[in-house]
């Protein structure tokens, strides 16, 4: 049995004069014990497939299960199963980290003790702080708490909608670390993230834009499908050169990508090409190599093919 | 490095009672250059930059902003300045040309100016069918876009941008970049903070804060050297695992 089903779900905001179609007929399914990614940018419908799928939106067309029970008629059920953590802090910040702790275990008819297996490595961290409000810990502190509190009835799906976003690189590796340890114990993942970098710690990823799926793969899967040659060129002046890689007749696409910028080309063997022209240019310590697409190569080159 | 200065910081510190927010930084940054801001969550970027923004009195040090004082001559530093940021850029409930009209108001722009700047802008933009929708109504990252015009729209010497690009499309945040590459090529030096290190990259100089102080500035080819790593990825991490501080 899959831990989630998606058929056609559809979902739009707003009156007549405006809507937005938030969800644009979504499918895909995933598999027990999976990380599942959810990837695109502010925007893509990300969280209203979160709050659809733990049963806190209905969705307007289309059906979805969670753990084999249907998110409409069984909300009941998917309540008690899964555990959620919402993009927004949502814990209560005048009670202190204990109490938000206890409060959450009571509802769900446990205790702290009875799973304290499950959520110690990372609720140790803020343990030493168990009696401060929540409303005072830091960014990175409140996102533990959270995790924990989502974790404390030992959920068997577990929806993270962007846990990492606006923390810093070393929080977010922590954090991925964490979430590979709750896989082995059996909990299915739905994550969802605007940084492309962190498709690489998820089973599969599913690539999303403007309420639409682009692409649903591993990780490897989607790097294969990119098909054209893709080269990294740096020079002196990195905005000059842009616009004359704009100009070349040989790129299908040209953008910056850290260091070099990233020239998706339309065929092999241009590369000697692409450098006699930009020698003409009198571009200074210009450097031209192969690259390797990475996911978010993948994600601009989908989003510019829609 | 040559030319004009139009930041420079001695000593700046700022502490909150006991707490030691800001530890002693010091730097200078030259006019139209790209100047990366990192530091993890906690590390005293915020800070720093409302004391250079002439928001926050500091505690002692010396710094100059746009050639003003941020002592004595803060509100002469804000006029000079643009600031941006990723939660806070432009009014949802009024429309484009409304926010641009509104912002440039407040630099005291002339009507006849802000006229025909306006209209530059919304065509570069690609936006002058919307110029009287509600900003609310336009995707994520057409509105960064239109913030970081809106933020620049006065002239100033210097933008700052606190995360500007957070949670926006690597589409849109690639044209977002090409357009401080511009701002800095017409001599407006640009001062940002990021959480994504490939645009760590795209900076002329990259300050990496940590536990208040400065621990490493430098271009981003030089950083990447003195630590013998592939990406500005690895640097940020060698230096921000050795933070004591944690938290915002």
């Amino acid at each position: 049995m899959q831990a989630i089903t998606l058929n056609n779900i559809e979902k739009k905001y707003g009156s007549k004069k405006s809507t937005v179609q938030a969800l644009r007929g979504i499918s895909f399914e995933v598999d027990k014990g999976e990380i599942f990614g959810i990837i695109g940018p502010d925007g893509a419908g990300k969280t209203s497939l979160f709050r659809i799928l733990t049963t806190l939106l209905l969705p307007d067309n289309g059906t979805a299960t969670v753990d084999g029970f249907d998110v409409v008629k069984d909300y009941k059920i998917i309540r008690r199963r899964v555990g959620y953590m919402p993009g927004r802090f949502s814990l209560y910040q005048d009670l202190t980290v204990g109490e938000n702790m206890n409060f959450f275990a009571t509802i769900f008819n446990t205790s702290i003790e009875e799973n304290y297996g499950l959520v110690k490595e990372i609720y140790s961290q803020i343990e030493p702080f168990r009696d401060r409000r929540a409303g005072k810990l830091s960014g990175g502190m409140k996102q533990k708490l959270a995790l924990s509190c989502a974790l404390i009835h030992r959920p068997s799906v577990l929806f993270l909608d962007e846990p990492t976003t606006g923390v810093d690189a070393v929080s977010r590796k922590e954090f991925w670390d964490m979430l590979k340890r709750l896989k082995e114990q059996g909990i299915t993942i739905l994550v969802s993230t605007p940084y492309m970098d962190e498709a690489a710690m998820c089973d599969r990823v599913a690539l999303v834009q403007a309420g639409s799926i682009m692409s649903i793969n591993s990780p490897a899967g989607i790097i294969r499908e990119f098909t054209n040659p893709l080269l990294a060129v740096k020079a002196d002046n990195m905005l000059h050169l842009l616009n004359d890689l704009n100009k070349y007749e040989g790129q299908a696409d040209s953008y910056p990508f850290g260091e070099y910028h990233h020239v998706v080309m339309k065929e092999k063997g241009l590369e000697n090409d692409l450098e006699n022209y930009l020698q003409k240019k009198a571009h200074q310590n210009l450097e031209v190599k192969a690259a390797t697409p990475g996911i978010e190569d993948c994600f601009i080159h989908l989003m510019k093919k829609e | 490095m040559s030319g004009e200065k139009v930041i420079m910081v001695d000593g700046l510190t700022k502490r909150f009672g006991a707490f030691t927010a800001v530890d002693a930084i010091s730097f200078e940054v030259n006019k139209g250059e790209i100047f990366g801001f990192l530091g993890a969550n906690g590390a005293g970027k915020t800070t720093a930059m409302r004391m250079l923004c002439g928001l926050s009195m500091p505690t002692s040090g010396k710094a100059r902003v746009a050639g003003y004082d941020v002592y004595q001559e803060n509100e002469k530093i804000k006029r000079n300045i643009g600031y941006m940021s990723q939660k806070f850029s432009l009014y949802e409930d009024l429309t484009v040309k409304e926010n641009i009209r509104f912002y440039a108001g407040i630099y005291g722009k002339s009507d006849h100016f802000i006229k025909e700047k306006t209209a530059v802008i919304l065509k570069q933009l690609f936006l002058e069918k919307e110029a009287n929708k509600l900003v609310g109504s336009l995707p994520p990252g057409w509105k960064q876009k239109l913030a970081f015009s809106v933020a620049i729209f006065h002239e100033p010497q210097i933008v700052f941008l606190d995360e500007p690009t957070g949670g926006v499309d690597p589409v849109t945040r690639r044209e977002f970049w090409k357009m401080i590459y511009e701002a800095a090529e017409a001599g407006i030096t640009v001062f940002v903070t990021t959480h994504y290190m490939d645009e760590a990259e795209y900076c002329s100089r990259v300050c990496i804060m940590v536990d208040g102080r400065i621990d490493a500035l430098d271009t981003p080819q030089a950083l990447k050297k003195s630590f013998n790593t592939a990406s500005m990825d690895d640097v940020f991490i060698k230096l921000a695992r050795k933070a004591v501080r944690t938290g915002d």
